[in-house]
Parts: structure tokens; C-alpha cells; sequence
């Protein structure tokens, strides 16, 4: 974790909307769209990494900005 | 620099099978990290487990995978480490699969203190065959074979394998993926048998059917239900019921009283004897 690291969907496709990354996430960045997760608010993210140590599925992955 | 956790993974056997929630994933997320933190061989390390919903996890790894039969992933294991004392042989079982009738080689596995890393998927639960009760169902708790309450005990496994001789012994927690990865990377890393139960949600068989609720519910009931080791240790006995202590439990360095280390003695006395 870096300052202006950010969220990202490295998998979306993998998602089961399960809800846990939501729910871990301290600044409520990401909402569970029709069929997976979303990014509501990607400004909010601190890059934290909550969600990618959480996720069961090996969705999320928070990178670098300008990577 | 950010962990490439999808070198570990074998991408095209993904997404896997297990149910939405499921907290097998999360314990295979901070397994993978936890490998990466230390500096053992991948080429040189097999990941062993028997049959349940957990049983599939080293399907999904890409290292040197064995899926055995149910119950019987310490005993393959053993073989394993025996033959070949060089490799890092990682074990992952359910609490079915290492605490039902796996149960009797996890107390030998303990004794014989071999070097194997042994992380147990504690969902309290059979998952993969609908719901029956396991050893570490809570008494109390509804299984379609307890439909009016559970009337066994349920095992405490850090006792259990700490009296039976395991060198290090640790719980870790799905809702706190950072703590797991640390108590994996300690066991990878201690010589000897290392013993790492993960309380672990499974919403479908067990949460739902006892009112918990769903995957984050069961995460905030883990949070609501452990304390630190450290913290535990100083709590009056009447307020540990139905308490985990999280953490490292149990350790002890003794690498010479390791089962390949003694083995590997007796054939060095015979090598003696040749000269
Ligand atoms: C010899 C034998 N007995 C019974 C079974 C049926 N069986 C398959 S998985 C399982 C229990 C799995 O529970 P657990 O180890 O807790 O793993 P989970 O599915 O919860 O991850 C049982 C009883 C079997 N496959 N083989
Ligand atoms: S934790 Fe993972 S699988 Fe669950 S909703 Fe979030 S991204 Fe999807
Ligand atoms: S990195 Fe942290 S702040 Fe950003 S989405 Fe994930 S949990 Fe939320
Ligand atoms: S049945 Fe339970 S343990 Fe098995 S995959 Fe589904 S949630 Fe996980």
C-alpha cells in the first residue's frame, strides 16, 4: 500500500457478488452492481488493499495510478 | 511493489468452484501471499489435501498438487516428506477431512512433530456433502444431522495437536486476512510440525442455517467471537466460553526432534558403519 495507490476490477468476470469487499471497505468506494461488483466512487479509495486481502475470488487489485 | 499473487494461481482453473462468500478463497488468497513472503522453491514445494469443498483448493495452485483421498492428505504427506525431506509439503484440509476421520493422522502427524504445514479450513461444518455436523461443530449449532441442536462437543484443535506434539500451533481468521498470512508464513518457515487452524465462513451449509446470515455476517460474528492469544490468556475462565483466541498459540524450536531429522540420523549411522 502507497499513498495514490488505487482500486481496480484485475478480474471482474471471476466476481460472485458476494458482498465481503463492500463490506470491508473503510471509505465505501465499491456497491455490487446487476451481475458484480462496481466502483461507485473510485476518488474515495485510499488503497487500503482491504478488498484484494479479503476477496475470495481474486477479483480486486489495487495498482499504482499511472500504472 | 504490489504482490503478483497470479503467478501462484492456475488462472485457467479459475473462477473456482466454491460457493459465492465462501471463505476457502480468502484462505487461498492469504496462503499465496504468504508463500511469496518467504523465500522457499516454489518448484520444490507440494500442496496435499483430501476430499471436501477445501480439498479443492490445491487445484487451483500451481505448484506441485496432490489430491488424495478423504482423510488421508497427512498421511500421503508423510510419505511425501520421507521420501523427499528437501521439499516444503503443505497440507490443506477441512475440519471434516483433518478432524473426523482424518483425525488419527493428524494427532500421529503432531507426534512425530514432521515437518508439514498443516492449515485447516475450520467452516464448522461438512460443506461439500450438505451440512452434516463435524468434531468442531459447536455444541448447540443446527446440521441437517443435528436438526434439533448439536448434542456432541466440539474439539479444541490448538489443544488437541499442541498435547499430541505439534511445534507450532497458531488460529488465524477470514475476517482478518492480514493476521493469516503472517501465521502461514511462520509455519511455512518453523522446522517441525506446524499446525494453523482458519476459522472460515461457509454461508451455505452452516451461517444461513444457524442465523448467523451471510458471508459478512459470519465475518462480523469471527470478529465479535475472538480476542488476541495474548488477551485470552488473562481473561477469567467463565468469560472464554464460546471465545477463540487468535494468534500463535504454541511454539516450540526443536528442530532435532523433527521426524525426518531422527530418520535421517539412523541412515547416517549406517552410512558410518560402510566406511
Ligand atoms: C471415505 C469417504 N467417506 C465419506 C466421504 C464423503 N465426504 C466427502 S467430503 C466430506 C466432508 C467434507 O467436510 P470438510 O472436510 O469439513 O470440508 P468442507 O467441504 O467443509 O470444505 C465427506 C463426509 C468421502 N468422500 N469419502
Ligand atoms: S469480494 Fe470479490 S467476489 Fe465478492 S463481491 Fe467483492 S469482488 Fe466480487
Ligand atoms: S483499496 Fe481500500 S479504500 Fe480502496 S476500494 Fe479497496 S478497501 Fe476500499
Ligand atoms: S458448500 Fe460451504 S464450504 Fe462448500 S463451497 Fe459452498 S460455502 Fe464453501
Amino acid at each position: 500500500m502507497a499513498k495514490g495507490d488505487k482500486v481496480t476490477l484485475a478480474n471482474s468476470g471471476w466476481c460472485k457478488r458476494c458482498g465481503i469487499c463492500v463490506h470491508v471497505c473503510p471509505t465505501d468506494v465499491l456497491k455490487l452492481g446487476q451481475d458484480r461488483v462496481e466502483i461507485d466512487d473510485i476518488d474515495k479509495c485510499i488503497g487500503c488493499e482491504n478488498c484484494e486481502l479479503s476477496c475470495p475470488d481474486f477479483v480486486l487489485k489495487v495498482v499504482k495510478v499511472n500504472e | 511493489m504490489a504482490v503478483d499473487i497470479y503467478k501462484y494461481l492456475r488462472e485457467d482453473k479459475l473462477p473456482h468452484i466454491w460457493c459465492p462468500g465462501c471463505g476457502h478463497g480468502t484462505i487461498l488468497n492469504s496462503l499465496v501471499r504468504a508463500i511469496d513472503q518467504t523465500d522457499i522453491d516454489p518448484d520444490k514445494t507440494v500442496v496435499v489435501s483430501g476430499i471436501g469443498c477445501s480439498g479443492r483448493a490445491p487445484g487451483y495452485l500451481k505448484f506441485d498438487t496432490l489430491h488424495t483421498t478423504h482423510g488421508r492428505a497427512i498421511a500421503f504427506a508423510t510419505g511425501i516428506k520421507l521420501a523427499n525431506p528437501e521439499l516444503n509439503v503443505i497440507v490443506l484440509t477441512g475440519d471434516g477431512d483433518g478432524s473426523a476421520i482424518g483425525g488419527n493422522h493428524l494427532i500421529h502427524g503432531c507426534r512425530r512433530n514432521i515437518d508439514l504445514t498443516v492449515i485447516l479450513f475450520n467452516n464448522q461444518i461438512y460443506g461439500m456433502t450438505g451440512g452434516q455436523y463435524s468434531p468442531m461443530t459447536p455444541t448447540g449449532a443446527v446440521a441437517t444431522t443435528s436438526p434439533y441442536g448439536n448434542i456432541d462437543q466440539d474439539f479444541d484443535l490448538v489443544d488437541l495437536t499442541r498435547s499430541a506434539g505439534a511445534t507450532f500451533v497458531a488460529r488465524g481468521a477470514t475476517y482478518n486476512p492480514r493476521q493469516m498470512t503472517k501465521l502461514y508464513k511462520e509455519g511455512l518457515e518453523h522446522k517441525g510440525f506446524s499446525f494453523i487452524e482458519t476459522l472460515d465462513q461457509c454461508p451455505v451449509n452452516y451461517g444461513r442455517k444457524n442465523n448467523i446470515g451471510g458471508p459478512t455476517e459470519m465475518l462480523d460474528w469471527q470478529k465479535e467471537h475472538t480476542v488476541p492469544a495474548s488477551k485470552w490468556e488473562k481473561m477469567p475462565e467463565e468469560e472464554k466460553e464460546g471465545i477463540f483466541p487468535l494468534g500463535v498459540i504454541h511454539r516450540k524450536d526443536d528442530p532435532e526432534s523433527e521426524y525426518t531429522a531422527r530418520y535421517q540420523q539412523i541412515i547416517d549411522s549406517f552410512a558410518k558403519e560402510d566406511e
